[in-house]
């Protein structure tokens, strides 16, 4: 772009020559060009905001101990709260497998059974996951209490399927 | 251009005031709490159009800046400079009002997923543009080169709105897409109105940022003249 020609220092009048607007137009596509690349090739398989339980009961000794995230559905009935600590137990799935999570701290409101969690921790060569940070994922219908009562389903993102993907 | 602006820009301001009115009334008397979030999800009310208007701001930008590069227009520029600077109100009222829904909810203000980082870069390249702009003397080439910034930063703006059905992130999937309407009709018509509501208040502050461009340059233009005349 910086091959703009000097001749502009009128702001009437604007003679690119006709090299110059194709150069101008075929370096915007390049531009354009490179970074939808970036964004949807390379960057895109990068791009983990969070583990799969999946994932994690398949990773190699490499990872024991390092920060990351994992995503997940709360298994029904699985939290059980330590009594006179602020510790809770329950476990993660993506509906093929299933991750034991210890956590310490205070739990979101959001966060229940049967609903999406992101815990943010480590996991250890016990096969156990431990946590200090529970991030609620809630999902994208809204509905007013009486609609859920009577079981109304909006049509949503199934949270389990889209784990498995 | 500027006499069509001076004459509907009022009508613009007065709809969108009553639409924001009757959206805030339906939004926080009249509907229902959520099943899910209760209270917290009326913030979806402002969250939500303040999120639509400003990528609507950025596609009115890139189509401007096209518009400009095609037929040169100063005031088609004007335009673009005036929505680049509403742009950034919208995009960061969408961050902060996101941010204060997103403590009761997902118990964080901010978090690294792709939703939020792809739209706070929208974010800086408003900002980048807007910077661009006051850094180039000459009036031609600043307003050709902020264009071709613009155009070029509307890649941002599928990633934007397709980052949550492409990554997995914390953020939410599109509740209005192919699947269908997920919200419940109750819920619905407040944010409707206030997404109306906020889309004429963008237009009206628009048209009156554009004619106090479109003067502003007339005014140095006049200066210059005059200057002209006096060392003359």
């Amino acid at each position: 772009m910086k091959s703009s020609s000097p001749s502009c220092t009128n702001p009437r009048s604007v003679n690119l020559s006709k090299g110059k607007k194709y150069g101008l137009i075929v370096s915007l596509i390049v531009i354009a060009g490179g970074l939808i690349y970036l964004g949807l090739g390379q960057f895109g398989q990068n791009l983990v905001y969070f583990f799969t339980p999946s994932e994690v009961v398949s990773f190699s000794p490499a990872y024991y101990g390092k920060k990351i995230r994992v995503g997940g559905m709360v298994v029904k009935g699985s939290v059980q709260v330590v009594p006179n600590t602020l510790k809770l137990n329950f476990t993660l799935t993506d509906g093929a497998a299933t991750i034991p999570v210890e956590f310490e701290g205070i739990p979101p409101d959001l966060f229940k059974e049967g609903k999406g969690a992101v815990v943010e921790g480590y996991w250890d060569s016990q096969k156990q996951f431990h946590s200090n940070l529970i991030m609620a994922k809630h999902s994208e219908d809204y509905m007013p209490i009486e609609m859920k009562r009577a079981g109304v389903q909006l049509p949503k993102k199934d949270l389990l399927k889209t784990l498995q993907q | 251009m500027i006499r069509w602006i001076r004459k509907y820009e009022g009508w613009f301001g007065a709809s969108g005031a009553i639409c924001i009115a009757i959206g805030l009334y339906f939004g926080l008397v009249a509907s229902p709490p959520d099943s899910y979030q209760g209270e917290v999800v009326r913030i979806m009310y402002v969250h939500v159009p303040f999120a639509s208007t400003s990528m609507t701001a950025y596609g009115v930008l890139t189509v401007a800046s096209l518009w400009y590069l095609w037929k040169r227009d100063p005031i088609i520029d004007n335009l673009a400079h005036a929505t680049a600077g509403i742009g950034v109100f919208f995009t960061s009222g969408a961050l902060f009002t996101g941010s204060i829904w997103g403590k009761p909810t997902w118990n964080t203000w901010w978090t690294w997923d792709a939703r939020l980082v792809s739209f706070t870069i929208l974010l800086l390249i408003l900002i980048g543009y807007l910077m661009l702009r006051t850094f180039i003397e000459d009036k031609e080439r600043e307003a050709r080169y902020a264009a071709i910034l613009a155009i070029v930063g509307a890649v941002d703006l599928p990633i934007v709105h397709f980052s949550v059905e492409w990554w997995r992130t914390l953020h939410q999937p599109l509740s209005i897409s192919q699947r269908g309407v997920a919200i419940a009709g109750v819920m619905l018509y407040p944010l409707i109105f206030m997404s109306v509501g906020f889309y004429l208040l963008f237009t009206y502050m628009v048209g009156v940022r554009t004619q106090m461009l479109y003067l502003q340059q007339l005014l140095e233009a006049k200066k210059g003249r005059l200057l002209g005349e006096v060392h003359l």
